[in-house]
């Protein structure tokens, strides 16, 4: 084979490899999820979300490049008590059947510091909730673990991302029971999210054909 | 009837505290399901499963405690069947104490 052949292969198979990788983030394993928490007057409301899903697109050789989307099923949404449950589903707050995904679309990262397979950023794009949009910018942590996929699905084979964030967002700014309840409601919500996106490398796609 | 409710009203309160108690003696509201961690080791990530588990809250106290003094307070509607005592009876038995004590007090009127 010439030379002149084996220059455009290599530079193909180079610009495949660092090509940014996407993670999808429907886990197998259940999880994902997203950690909610509001203070009230008698014990603090403590809920989670497992319905997860999107994709993230992130180079290892460039973090700072990472964009993608994250969504949570609003009808996943549940805390332990029943009627607290009814009512955080109801039209009068979240209004699931209205506004089914709460949505995170990250478009840039600001403040990136990378060591070792774990990054530092400041992600900033826009959080939908309640059938409001807004830019909001949140710290987030990326640790990318490479050839790890098999380790948590067996038979596959691929890298894994893990996302975590933990930020606050106040629920007037979403329109939901603006000046309302603020007594017995705190108009600030603690959002926790830690969630793990893999990515299926092409050969091990063919392999477990 | 009125015995009865009584009755019930004291079991409402043994039962309501027993099964607060039993159950963890929760401050807070009553819920349906505990939260169960589990730790993924590969991602390290705490994935979180709901066990479907009854835990009383403070709001089944008193939904437990209310309904026994709802129970209580209706037992003073219904009042205790009388005797029917023989009223000639009763006033004999009334008019010796009353002569008895027509003297004693003309005793302290002296």
């Amino acid at each position: 084979m010439k030379l002149t052949h084996i220059i455009p292969l290599v530079s193909l198979a180079t610009a495949v490899y660092a090509a940014p990788q996407s993670f999808d983030f429907k886990d197998p394993k259940g999880v994902n999820n997203a950690v909610f928490k509001l203070d009230a007057p008698l014990e603090s409301i403590n809920g989670s979300a497992s319905g997860v899903t999107g994709t993230v697109s992130f180079d290892p050789e460039n973090p700072a490049a990472t964009t993608g989307k994250i969504v949570i099923a609003a009808e996943s949404l549940t805390v332990p008590n029943p009627m607290q449950k009814e009512h955080l589903h109801s039209a009068n707050w979240l209004d699931v059947t209205k506004y089914p995904e709460i949505t995170f679309e990250a478009k840039s990262l600001a403040n990136v510091k990378t060591e070792a397979n774990a990054t530092t950023a400041d992600a900033t794009g826009t959080f939908t909730l309640h059938g409001v949009s807004k830019e909001i910018t949140v710290p987030i942590k990326l640790t990318y673990l490479k050839d790890k996929l098999s380790a948590r699905v067996p038979n596959l084979k691929g890298d894994l991302l893990v996302i975590r964030a933990n930020f606050t967002i106040n629920r007037e700014d979403f329109n939901i029971q603006k000046g309302q309840y603020e007594d017995k409601v705190s108009p600030t919500i603690d959002l926790s999210l830690s969630i793990a996106g893999a990515a299926v490398t092409q050969a091990d796609v063919s392999a477990t054909k | 009837m009125k015995k009865s409710l009584r009755i019930l009203a004291l079991l409402a309160v043994a039962v309501t505290a027993i099964t607060w108690i039993a159950t963890g003696a929760d401050r807070g509201w009553t819920k349906t399901s505990k939260d169960i961690k589990t730790l993924d080791e590969v991602t390290g990530i705490e994935g979180i499963t709901h066990k479907p588990t009854f835990i009383a809250g403070v709001d089944f106290l008193a939904l437990g405690f209310g309904g026994a003094v709802v129970l209580f307070g209706a037992s003073f509607i219904f009042r205790k069947p009388s005797n029917k005592p023989n009223t000639n009876q009763t006033q004999t038995k009334h008019k010796p104490n009353q002569q008895l004590n027509q003297p004693l007090n003309h005793k302290q009127k002296i």
